[in-house]
């Protein structure tokens, strides 16, 4: 059974395009469903109405078959939802943030703290100071304890590990796994492609519609280019030289490589094709190999195919 | 000459100490990347080096200016910008470049050809008019590095530029920083994304207000052992 039915969703803010035309998706329950895409895309504007802070121009959402619209008191006990801008008490401490919160929902710190814990016990030795003290990552995970205080069905976490460094990141979503254990569903957003591939499902947004909607290992799949990877000490002086040159393929710099991804059918031409391209151009020889791509370059290839045939 | 030279660099606060006896060169031209995990005195180090907090002890000079006698002219010699706080919404492209470099006391005449200038290299130059807050993430980071790099500073501060962006726009603003760098411009950049620590020339990584290794991306990841800046990180901030 579906935990959350978007249809036909529409909204627009004054005169500008709109935020969001035509979303539609289901999320079973349990799931982890991410929305990843450009900023810009929609995501922040699709969470507050899945939220009931904002209402749509027009289309539908269910949230365990609740109408948010017109049930939206009796969805906001249903639902957690940790926002994109740190939205705690600045002045308050750690420990009354979650009291208060816990107080909100007619819930208490105890009933669910077994829920919370393994983020809790972190929390406990800053549990005397101020909310808006806190270094970014506490911040992160006692924003998320006071999501979860009232054991919501629904947890909906708008790019949630932003800013935060990447071991910090790794453990958040060891938190969201053990989340979803306990049968909540989880709506995530973020900006970090490594991120999407924890998700059981992905939406690619952009321009406020849905490009595609699958699984990690289908979006990889339907990558469409053959990519190579370019070993190189000079990336960006490469990337230069490779912008004056008309040529059929897309590149980009990944981490400590130039990455190549090549329209052509024959794939096995690819490297004598590349070396009489340096040679031609007098780059100097970089080794060329195959590798499959990562969520990061499907992403890229989405995002860039679908700006070219607008 | 280094355009940032620190020294034992050290910052307390009550018994806490941030920053802890830091010390390193940057010089002009080079993209210095300076990570660390949330927490580990990255925010404090740079507060130092711009002039806007005392160390408690070492020493530091910024654009050839020292950072405890002679903050003010560090403020006026380098540019500075964060993901948190870039530009004003409610003020157009032009509006806030203009702002911008009223402050940093650029003549008029010669501030109305650098904004022209800029705008044409960010090819925003019909959008002169448009509010800032009604512009895609994606440009106004581009345009608050643009912005900061006005009044023509030897050295710019980024600090976590990117943070948010998706992975195209990450990738033009590095190539902004690449053509920024190849003019000579220090880049001094602060980043939570790892593919981004290669890019940069050298890098530091902190940890509990110490800095833990630094070198080019590819001899610290020799030194370790390792194949990726990703799992460097892992172990200083785990251990």
């Amino acid at each position: 059974m579906s935990a959350i039915i978007v249809e036909h969703i529409s909204k627009s803010y004054g005169d500008n395009s709109p935020a969001l035309s035509d979303v539609s998706f289901d999320v079973a329950r349990g799931e982890v469903f991410g929305l990843v895409g450009p900023d810009g895309g929609g995501k922040t504007t699709l969470f507050n109405i899945m939220t009931t802070l904002l209402f749509p121009d027009s289309g539908k959402i269910t949230l365990l078959g609740l109408d948010v619209e017109k049930d939206y008191l009796k969805v906001r006990e249903r639902v957690g939802y940790l926002p994109g801008t740190f939205s705690l008490y600045p002045d308050l401490t750690v420990e009354e943030n979650l009291h208060f919160f816990a107080i909100m929902h007619k819930s208490s710190i105890k009933e669910n703290q077994a829920l919370i814990l393994p983020i809790w016990e972190q929390l406990l030795p800053f549990k005397k100071r101020r909310a808006g003290k806190l270094s970014g990552g506490m911040k992160q995970k006692l924003s998320l304890c006071c999501a979860l205080i009232h054991r919501p069905d629904i947890l909906f976490l708008d790019e949630p590990t932003t800013g935060v460094d990447p071991v910090s990141r790794r453990e958040f979503w060891d938190i969201l796994t053990n989340i979803q254990t306990r049968g909540i569903t989880v709506v995530v957003s973020t900006p970090y492609m490594d991120e999407a591939t924890r998700c059981d499902r992905i939406a690619l947004m952009q321009e406020g519609k849905i490009i595609t909607i699958a699984t990690p290992e289908q979006i990889i799949q339907n990558f469409k280019g053959a990519l190579f990877r370019v070993k190189t000490d000079h990336i960006f002086s490469l990337l230069q030289v490779m912008d004056t040159i008309p040529s059929r393929c897309r590149y980009y710099p990944a981490g400590d490589y130039l990455h190549v991804s090549f329209y052509e059918e024959d794939t096995e031409k690819i490297p004598s094709l590349w070396q009489q391209f340096i040679q031609q151009n007098g780059l100097p020889a970089h080794s060329l190999n195959r590798i499959s791509p990562t969520i990061e370059d499907c992403f890229i290839e989405l995002i860039e195919s679908n700006l070219l045939f607008k | 000459m280094y355009r940032i030279e620190v020294e034992n660099l050290t910052k307390k606060f009550g018994t806490f100490t941030a920053v802890d006896h830091i010390s390193f060169q940057v010089g002009e031209g080079e993209i210095f990347g300076f990570l660390g995990a949330n927490g580990a005195g990255k925010t404090t180090a740079i507060k130092m080096l711009c002039g806007l907090l005392t160390p408690t002890s070492g020493r530091a000079t910024v654009a050839g200016f020292d950072v405890k006698t002679q903050a003010k002219f560090i403020k006026r010699n380098i540019g500075y910008m964060s993901q948190r706080f870039s530009l004003y919404n409610d003020l157009s492209i032009y509006e806030n470049m203009q702002l911008y470099g009223t402050i940093y006391r650029i003549p008029n005449k010669l501030l109305k050809n650098k904004i022209i200038e800029s705008l044409e290299t960010l090819g925003m130059a019909t959008h002169a008019q448009k509010l800032v807050g009604d512009l895609p993430l994606g440009w106004k980071q581009k345009l608050a590095f643009a912005t900061a790099l006005l009044h023509q500073p030897k050295l710019v501060f980024l600090d976590e530029p990117t943070s948010g962006v998706d992975p195209i726009v990450r990738r033009e603003f590095w190539r902004q920083i690449y053509a920024t760098a190849s003019t000579g411009v220090t880049i001094f950049v602060t980043t939570h994304y790892m593919d981004e620590a290669e890019y940069c020339g050298r890098l530091s990584i902190m940890a509990q207000g110490q800095i833990k290794v630094m070198g080019t991306p590819e001899d610290i990841k020799k030194q370790m052992g390792v194949s990726s800046i990703e799992e460097v990180f892992g172990h200083l901030v785990r251990s």
